[in-house]
This record gives structure tokens, C-alpha cells and sequence, in this order.
């Protein structure tokens, strides 16, 4: 996992993985619009960034059956 | 639970009943190491694979009538050596260089590989027509490892540097269950053995298992015990973590299609969800990031991903080929206890 050893160590942190997940690591927990917490043991969760998952918002890995692309770092406004 | 202990299987050829019978004497006794062994394919030699694999278990396990003294044996290593050596060569045929392009982003390459894995559609076969026999024999040859599950990549932790360390750790605790023995992933497989009515006692299925079964893990064993191989078991790792979780779902599918419940699809449905996150951490912080602090690793750690896809597609096929003939793809068949 990568940390900024400058910053104040933050209580979650979201990474979004090259073509891949959100890894959810830390201190947080994850609801429903009522509020009802997802039930996961893990410490260190993957969300669903490709829309297509069977069990979202989890990722089971199908990112990778569809070619989903998308980088780590923020993607540049069009034109930049 | 009790400690590992294992029974010396039959020997399967001149190397086996020479390591055997040396092995029930004293550790200090002599192995005659051979000078050449001559075997045409090394990767599904039966004699070899078995012999290596009762080798290597000295570090994993007691072995009944087996003095623990001969893990460190001078002679046992030189013996050992002697049968790594062909084994090794013929995976390094089967594996190219890396690329120079490919090392400037080790993660990237990694997804690379296993988007051209060259193995069948073993898992996709079984989802939708495996048989009740081929999923337990599926099972039975994955029992060769799964029993033992992280254990052999746990040996590259204390020889990585601090990031990738981290990252090792990260997934490393996951598959020994987060705290929790009832959650460690090789306990899961266990009590999946046991619901299907198969003998979930580490080891009880080694004489059924065949050579290119046991070259599976020998492979990953080899990489684990050597410091100098830790980039390939970390390339070993990503690999077998980024090609998890969709086999698993089609696993899982194929099980509850044959009527099984939740105590024996429960491995497989933990699978598809904890490597869904393993995959990334293990390609992009652990291999990414020792491939960032020891550049002079990197290709082996694309060499160690390869060697996995390499071994597991022979592995798929073999299966494959025994079911379309009409045969067991184990040594003999098993015969399931109703639980």
C-alpha cells in the first residue's frame, strides 16, 4: 500500500488499482442507502469500479473479462 | 487440530527407493546423489515429481518413521539438487525472457501474462459440465496444495524490503484467515474435503496424485526456499492471485450445479471475493513495488508468473485429456464417504 509518510496517517484510505478496483483499507464501513452495513470480515475491501460485477458493490474480478481500463492517478480533463 | 504427519508414499521408480529407504535410517546415513538423471519429459516424471515432493515436505511436515533431522542433511540437499536441476530446465523452456519493455512496469506485464494465459477452459468446463467424479478428483489433485495454502510464498516474507513486505503481509493474512484459524483458507478447504466425504487429513491422497500434480507445487516450493528466487515466488503469487477469483466463481457454480451446499462451496465463494483485492495488492505493491527496489528481480518475478501458467495449463490438460478418454486423471480413483 502506498503512504504518504509526510501526511497524518488518515483513518480509511481509497486507492483506485490500474484497471482494476477501489481498495478500501482502515477504518470504515460500508451501507446501504437505509444504513444497513455490508457484511464483509476483511479488513481490506475491493469495490466495484467497472460497473459490472455479480456481487457489487464488490468486485469479483469480472473487470478483467471486459477489458475495463482505467488509471490510478486522476484522469486529465479533455484537452489537457 | 494435530500436527502434520504424513506416510512415506510407494516409491515410483530407482530415485524414489533410493530416497526412501535412506530416509527410514538415520539422517546420517548416504544418498548416492545421481550424476544424470535421465528422464524425457521432467515435469510429468513420476519418479522425479515424487521424489522431489517428499524432498521438499520435509520442510512442511513430519513424515511417519522419518527422522526430522534429515530436513538439513548435506546429503539430502546434494540428492535434492540433483532432481531440481532437469526439473528446472525443462520449466525455463517453457518460459521467455521478459521483455525490456515489460520491465518498466512490472504490474502492467503481470496483467499482460495472465490475459494470455495459455491454459484450456478447465474451469469453464467444469461449470458447465464437469461430473460429480471430475469435481472431486478436481479436488482431490488441488489438495496437493490448497492443505497447505500460503504457506510456501510465506517463506519469501523476511528477504523482501519493507514496502513490499508490507504488501505480502497484507495478503498474507487474509489467506491465513485474518485472525481467525476457522477462516484460514486452507482450513476452508479441509472442511470442503470432508463435506464432499473425502479424507481431509494433510497428504492422505499423495500416492493417487500424479507426477505433473506434484510439479505444481514443487515448483512454487522451489521458489519459496531460495532467497534468490523471491521475485519468481512473488511473480508466482500475482499470478495465481489475478487468475483466482473468476476460476473460483466457475467453481463454486459448478458445485452448487451438482447440488452441494454453502459447507462445501464456502472455499470457493471466499475465493472469488478475498482475491478480487489480493490480485491487486499482489501485482501492483507487492511485485510492483519489489520490482521498484530490486530492479535485478524483475524478470524473475515475470519468470515466476509464467512458470505458473506454464505448469497449471499442463496440469488442466492433463485432466482434460483423461476425462475425454473416458479415464480417471488421478493414479487410481478415489471413492468418497458419505459425511
Amino acid at each position: 500500500m502506498a503512504t504518504d509518510q509526510s501526511a497524518e496517517i488518515p483513518a480509511a484510505t481509497i486507492t483506485p488499482y490500474p484497471d482494476g478496483p477501489y481498495l478500501v483499507r482502515g477504518d470504515f464501513v460500508v451501507t446501504d442507502q437505509e444504513g444497513n452495513p455490508l457484511s464483509t470480515e476483511r479488513r481490506t475491501i475491493a469495490l466495484c469500479r467497472c460497473g459490472k460485477s455479480r456481487m457489487r458493490p464488490l468486485c469479483d474480478g469480472t473487470h478483467k473479462l471486459i477489458g475495463f481500463k482505467a488509471p490510478s492517478a486522476p484522469e486529465p480533463w479533455p484537452g489537457e | 487440530m494435530a500436527g502434520r504427519v504424513i506416510e512415506l508414499p510407494a516409491p515410483r521408480g530407482p530415485l524414489g527407493e533410493q530416497l526412501f529407504e535412506a530416509l527410514e535410517g538415520p539422517p546420517s546415513g548416504h544418498i548416492a546423489a545421481p550424476t544424470e538423471i535421465d528422464c524425457a519429459d521432467p515435469i510429468a516424471d513420476e519418479d522425479l515429481q515424487l521424489a522431489l515432493y517428499i524432498a521438499y515436505e520435509l520442510h512442511y511436515t513430519a513424515i511417519r518413521g522419518v527422522d526430522e533431522g534429515w530436513e538439513w542433511s548435506p546429503v539430502l540437499l546434494a540428492f535434492r539438487a540433483a532432481l531440481e536441476r532437469p526439473f528446472e530446465e525443462a520449466v525455463a523452456e517453457l518460459v521467455p525472457p521478459a521483455e525490456a519493455a515489460e520491465l518498466e512496469s512490472v504490474g502492467a506485464a503481470l496483467q499482460q501474462i495472465v490475459a494470455e494465459d495459455p491454459g484450456p477452459p478447465l474451469s469453464r468446463y467444469m461449470e458447465t459440465q464437469g461430473t460429480r467424479e471430475q469435481m472431486l478428483e478436481h479436488v482431490v489433485h488441488r489438495s496437493a496444495y490448497q492443505l497447505k495454502e500460503a504457506d510456501p510464498h510465506s517463506w519469501a516474507i523476511p528477504r523482501l524490503s519493507p514496502r513490499p513486505k508490507a504488501a505480502m503481509l497484507e495478503v498474507q493474512f487474509d489467506e491465513y484467515g485474518g485472525g481467525s484459524s476457522e477462516r484460514m483458507h486452507s482450513v476452508l478447504f479441509a472442511k470442503t474435503m470432508a463435506a464432499l466425504g473425502l479424507d481431509a487429513a494433510y497428504g492422505a491422497y499423495l500416492d493417487r496424485l500424479p507426477g505433473v500434480t506434484l510439479a505444481t507445487v514443487n515448483l512454487l516450493t522451489g521458489f519459496g526456499l531460495q532467497r534468490r528466487r523471491r521475485g519468481a515466488a512473488v511473480g508466482h503469487l500475482a499470478a495465481f492471485e489475478m487468475t483466482s477469483s473468476i476460476p473460483n466463481r466457475r467453481y463454486g457454480n459448478a458445485l452448487r450445479r451438482l447440488g452441494f451446499g454453502r459447507e462445501v462451496t464456502h472455499f470457493y465463494d471466499e475465493h472469488v471475493e478475498a482475491d478480487a483485492v489480493h490480485e491487486n495488492i499482489a501485482a501492483w505493491d507487492l511485485a510492483g513495488g519489489l520490482a521498484a527496489d530490486e530492479p535485478e528481480v524483475a524478470a524473475d518475478i515475470l519468470f515466476g508468473a509464467r512458470a505458473l501458467l506454464q505448469l497449471e495449463a499442463r496440469w488442466a490438460s492433463h485432466l482434460m485429456n483423461a476425462w475425454e478418454g473416458g479415464e480417471t486423471s488421478l493414479r487410481a480413483p478415489v471413492v468418497p464417504v458419505p459425511a
